[in-house]
């Protein structure tokens, strides 16, 4: 496989979201394009009004102490206003928010609503503003190239997230999550909305199909065990040289008492 | 040495036995009572179960057979799992298998062979401990005259001594020789090249444009959205020949955008950025590791080795951890197609600090 | 042919092994070996066999290195990977590392192979390291046996340079930013940093040159040295004969244990089976540097929790604890002492490390040999010197995976680091007087028991209507472990032959002071008698029971 032949075969869709950018830029979507980055609106689902007065009354009773009743956002919480459905869905579905409390950042909860109640809450704030959509199916479902996901992710994500995906840790007690258990969906929107301190990787910076091939990467290694046997968490030499002292020389120090102890 | 010796009533000599003379030599500063205990010598022989209990000889004797049966049975499976293991390919789940099954057999080959060879020793081998008795490892008195005899002949013979000029130039020609072999090392690295001047420059130049890692595709500045990070290199990297890596050591960059009203700028930088996107390379100062860990909030970047911080809102002025300089900026501009490009190379060396550097 | 032969002209019936062994034996005069050393004794205790299992470890990556070396190519030539891994197919990397690649996915066993080569290694390092501190506990390596404790720290240094080279030759992204890491702290060393790194790389970082230089070191010149230095090092034990624990009937004139043939030779054979048996266990269980998360080098990307392998950790650890701020401009020149301290205190550490033995011998003048082991206990201040260096490397150590600590302990990357300052520095004195007073206490603990016995646990009544606890004596085997041990006295200030106290001496004295200062010293018979004469009354049922 020439790897030449597969870079250009890759030019085509960012070219082509290159393009894309331009014509927003000069016909005034340049707001859109600097707040949220994604513009992927045209996938969203039809979204009756009905839907979003459910979402208005949820976030109203669960969200509003925080990011004020218009979710216009008040001292204890950011405005909400065209972050997007994405966001919505990334912080609410995976148990981020509603927050418990203040801290280094939001941490993963089990979720605190359904998942119709989240998308109703995703598509009201949606309502509020332009904001990234919730992807769609075919970008999420792991049917991407995932050595070119692999390659954009050691770029890009590894940094934090570690090369498998195990997570890492950040500045005063924040840290990178493990990728090990999130779904498709919830990587896509936190590539997209850039939540807690993560940066914003938008379309232009990674494609939806470069987004999709990471997401096929990290399903292949969620799927594939390590050929070598246990991962011992993936956490690399640390976990390796703790696991010799211990466990390796721990049994060889017995084996050593009973070779050496008087046969009875 | 005088001070060692230890002349009160209460001390005798170190060692009284005939046995211990041979080991004779200065105590130091060690106290030897006069009335210290005894050894009284080794301890009644005890016998074990399979000495006494002839059930339990051969059930011992049944149990280190079996380990080594049960070694030859590893061995027969780790073959077999060789075989019946194939590692198809493009799965990764029979890599797994054949690794676990063959370990497994050849384990077992091995831990039979070792449980049952200790356990034949501990339990069958006959109990009685050897005694060996050690001799001072100088060698005796004679010996050691011996050899101060053969060199002082050796000495006299060959006039190493006397013959003081020749002797200062055999050493003269001793410590020479092997200079020419350090000479050769320099080899080691390209003749034509300098370390100085190679570390002091990077790929970047006025009008490079900024380009995506790893496809290379040029950045423009309307795609830097607000709390975004790019992985830049340089635009033409990817069509090196030669020296991709060498270059894209130095040249890499992380691209931010952020709030302007967030960004610190020196008066003499203040056209460095665009927009609030700013340019630093990737490059720690401390020892080289990429600093790419960027938090879009607190506009710090940590480096993932040895955890220094950098401040991105004041010109990536170390906050935290071992690393001093703050990360060298890439002054930025736009050109006509919007695209973001460098108004010149780095101004100072990248990454570690050397010697050299000033 | 030739046992027709020897079977022909000897009359009476001779079994081939006889004649065979004959035939050798007459080529190689084997039977002076073994006959004087077959029975040589070799005293058992369970620490003694910690450096067997340096020794079996590096058979294992001996045997499973060589394997590796026929399908590893170290060259860092780009080809696009076209192997077996799909997260990896098309993507542009070294030689070195498709070749590894392929190793690992596309030849049968060979995963399992570089897993026991890599946890060999690790366990290599690993018994180096327990097997050293035993020697330093118990005193192994004073008198004769201090140059031999240089040639086992030099298998020390060699064994993590055989690490770090092997860990460097898969060319994949950690080994990659380790030897990033590296050339930053080569440039940081003065006056030669800059060309060292030019030299060692061949150019610029990272060239094309160091994965074949540093494979040339891994498998020819390490190793050698390696092999040669195992080769002297166990001889000189076979020279010195090993040490033993007191006890009764052990002198330092014998050496007292089980024979070499049969039941050493059996007990150690099966042993080195089974150190092999537990590599093998490990490496077919628990995956080692899976490369194919890494993926190849490129100086871009990095992974978050880059480490070295465990034995390079407290170097690593080092550079990490560094505050902010320790480098200088100075005559036009870099001072980068936010690389040199860390190099600087660990070369003070490894030089205190190796020069240990000559400091401790030239405190207590002891011209002797020592061949009984010292329990730790009764040498408290070494031991307690021991314990703080234990402390120092381990803070390091730890230093090395502060992320990690942050993340799995819920705390600041930054408290954690802090923390750690403080442990590198304050640890050593903390852990130093806590084992001296646990040492001393043990040892007084020692002195109670030899003259008032053990408790037995029995409350008996007195005829007086007392409660006492009845004391088990000891018998003579068990009171002479506990007091065949020699103490120190700091050494007395007196003027050399020319009435002068010499700098040298003033100094010796001192540390003489610090080290035996606080001296317990064993009981001696005196001592006994006094204390049976004293409690006769209370003891006069327990002493004939």
């Amino acid at each position: 496989m020439n790897r030449s032949k597969r870079r250009t075969g890759r030019r085509h869709p960012l070219a082509t979201a290159a393009l894309l950018a331009l014509g927003l830029v000069f016909t005034g979507g340049a707001y859109a394009a600097l707040s949220s980055g994604s513009v992927a609106q045209a996938e969203a689902e039809p979204t009756s009004q009905q839907t979003i007065e459910e979402g208005k009354k949820l976030f109203q009773a669960n969200c509003s102490t925080c990011h004020g009743l218009e979710a216009q956002g008040s001292d204890d919480g950011p405005s909400l206003i065209g972050v997007g459905a994405a966001s919505v869905d990334f912080q609410v579905g995976t148990g981020r928010m509603p927050m418990q409390m203040q801290g280094p950042q939001a941490q993963v909860k089990p979720p605190q609503f359904t998942d119709e109640q989240v998308k109703q809450l995703a598509y009201y704030v949606a309502s509020l503003g332009p904001g990234p959509d919730i992807p769609a199916d075919h970008l999420v479902n792991g049917g991407g190239d995932a050595a070119n996901g692999a390659e954009l992710f050691r770029i890009n994500c590894a940094m934090c997230h570690n090369v498998a995906g195990a997570g890492g840790a950040l500045t005063e007690g924040k840290f990178a999550p493990p990728l090990t258990d999130v779904s498709g969906v919830h990587i896509y929107e936190a590539m997209v909305t850039g939540p807690q301190n993560m940066p914003v990787f938008n379309d232009l910076n990674i494609s939806p199909e470069d987004k999709r091939d990471i997401i096929t990467y990290l399903k292949y290694v969620q799927d594939n065990r390590s050929p070598g046997g246990f991962e011992l968490g993936s956490l690399g030499p640390v976990a390796e040289g703790l696991f010799i002292w211990i466990f390796g020389l721990g049994a060889i120090v017995a084996i050593t008492v009973w070779i050496t102890a008087k046969s009875n | 040495m005088a001070q060692d010796d230890h002349s009160g009533v209460d001390l005798v000599a170190a060692d009284s036995s005939h046995a211990e003379q041979e080991f004779a030599g200065s105590t130091g500063t060690a106290v030897i009572p006069h009335d210290a205990f005894e050894n009284p010598g080794f301890e009644p022989h005890r016998l074990r179960v399979t000495d006494e209990d002839p059930k339990r000889e051969k059930r011992a004797q049944r149990t280190v057979y079996t380990l080594f049966y049960l070694s030859v049975l590893g061995s027969v499976w780790a073959i077999a799992a060789y075989m019946l293991f194939p590692m198809e390919s493009n799965d990764v789940g029979a890599v797994r298998l054949n690794n676990m099954f063959v370990g497994i057999g050849v384990t077992l080959a091995l831990l039979g062979l070792g449980f049952g060879a200790v356990h034949w020793g501990k339990s069958l081998m006959t109990s009685a401990e050897s005694i060996d008795i050690r001799h001072p490892i100088g060698g005796a008195p004679a010996t050691q005259q011996g050899a101060v005899e053969v060199m002082r002949q050796a000495d006299e013979e060959s006039g190493f001594s006397r013959r003081t000029v020749i002797r200062n130039s055999l050493i003269g020609a001793l410590l020479a020789f092997p200079l020419p072999a350090v000479v050769l090392f320099r080899g080691l690295g390209p003749q034509d090249q300098l370390p100085v001047e190679l570390l002091s420059h990077t790929m970047w130049k006025q009008g490079t444009r900024l380009a995506l890692d790893p496809s290379g595709v040029p950045i423009r500045a309307s795609d830097v959205t607000i709390g975004s990070a790019f992985h830049v290199i340089p635009e033409g990297l990817n069509d090196l020949e030669h020296g991709k890596l060498e270059e894209k050591a130095k040249a890499a960059v992380l691209l931010m955008r952020l709030d302007p009203a967030d960004l610190t700028e020196s008066p003499e930088r203040a056209d460095w950025s665009y927009q609030g996107i700013v340019a630093y390379s990737k490059i720690c100062t401390h020892v080289g590791c990429p600093v790419a860990l960027y938090e879009q909030h607190t506009h710090h970047l940590l480096c993932p080795c040895h955890q220094s911080q950098f401040d991105v809102t004041n010109h990536c002025e170390v906050i935290f951890g071992p690393a001093k300089r703050p990360l060298p900026q890439l002054p930025i501009a736009v050109d006509d197609e919007g695209y973001l490009i460098a108004q010149s190379d780095f101004t100072e060396p990248v990454g570690p600090s050397f010697w050299e550097r000033h | 042919m030739s046992t027709a032969t020897t079977r022909s002209t000897a009359p009476e019936k001779r079994s081939f092994t006889a004649a065979a062994s004959e035939y050798v034996n007459d080529r190689t005069g084997i039977a002076v070996a073994i006959k004087g050393l077959g029975r040589k004794a070799f005293p058992d205790h369970w620490s003694f066999l910690l450096g067997e299992v340096a020794l079996f470890s590096f058979i294992v990556v001996l045997v499973s290195g060589t394997f590796l070396t026929f399908f590893f190519q170290a060259s860092m030539a780009e080809v696009h990977y076209d192997g077996s891994y799909v997260p990896l197919k098309g993507v542009e990397m070294s030689v070195a590392m498709a070749s590894t690649l392929d190793i690992s996915f596309d030849i049968r066993g060979g995963l399992f192979v570089r897993q026991m080569h890599h946890w060999a290694a690790l366990l290599f390092v690993a018994a180096i390291g327990l097997h050293m501190l035993r020697v330093f506990f118990t005193g192994a390596f004073r008198k004769p046996r201090e140059i031999n404790w240089v040639f086992g720290f030099l298998l020390f240094i060699l064994a993590m340079a055989e690490g770090f080279t092997g860990y460097s030759l898969p060319d994949d992204l950690l080994s990659g930013n380790g030897l990033r890491i590296i050339d930053g702290m080569v440039k940081g060393i003065p006056l030669i940093g800059t060309w060292t790194s030019f030299l060692l790389f061949g150019g610029e970082f990272p060239g094309t040159a160091i994965v074949g230089r540093l494979y040339t070191l891994h498998i020819l010149l390490l190793p050698a040295l390696v092999v040669a230095l195992i080769a002297v090092h166990v001889g000189y034990v076979f020279i010195h004969k090993h040490t033993q624990f007191a006890g009764p009937g052990r002198q330092p004139t014998n050496s007292v244990g089980p024979p070499v043939l049969p039941i050493y030779a059996a007990k150690a054979g099966g042993f080195m089976f089974i150190i092999w048996g537990v590599i093998a266990l490990i490496a077919s269980l628990f995956t080692i540097n899976p490369i194919w998360n890494y993926g190849p080098y490129d100086p871009s990307p990095v992974s978050a929790g880059t480490q070295p392998d465990w034995y390079i950790g407290f170097a690593d650890g080092a550079l990490r604890l560094i505050p902010p701020g320790w480098e200088f401009v100075w005559l036009e020149r870099t001072w980068s002492f936010n690389i040199l301290v860390p190099l600087i205190a660990i070369g003070i550490f490894l030089v205190l490390v190796v020069s240990y033995p000559f400091i401790e011998a030239w405190i207590k003048g002891d011209r002797r040999e020592h061949h009984i082991a010292d329990r730790p206990r009764n040498a408290p201040t070494r031991t307690a010197i021991g314990a703080a260096g234990v402390t120092f490397y381990a803070g390091l150590w730890a230093a090395a995976s502060s992320d990690l600590l942050a993340t799995h302990f819920s705390l600041t990357m930054e408290g954690v680091i802090n923390a750690l300052q403080a442990t590198v520095i304050l640890g050593p004195i903390i852990a130093y007087f806590i084992t001296k007073r646990v040492c001393i206490a043990l040892q007084k603990k020692d002195r109670e028991i030899v003259l008032h016995g053990y408790e037995s646990g029995r409350i008996v009544k007195l005829p007086g209507g007392e409660f006492i606890e009845v004391h088990q004596p000891l018998d003579e085997y068990d009171r002479w472990r506990l007091v065949s041990f020699e103490s120190y006295e700091p050494l007395m200030l007196r003027p050399n032959a020319r009435g002068k106290i010499t700098a040298g001496q003033r100094l010796r004295a001192s540390l003489s002071r610090w080290f035996f200062e606080d001296r317990i010293a064993p009981v001696t018979r005196g001592e006994l008698e006094a204390a049976h004469s004293g409690h006769h009354a209370a003891e006069v049922d327990t002493t004939h029971s």
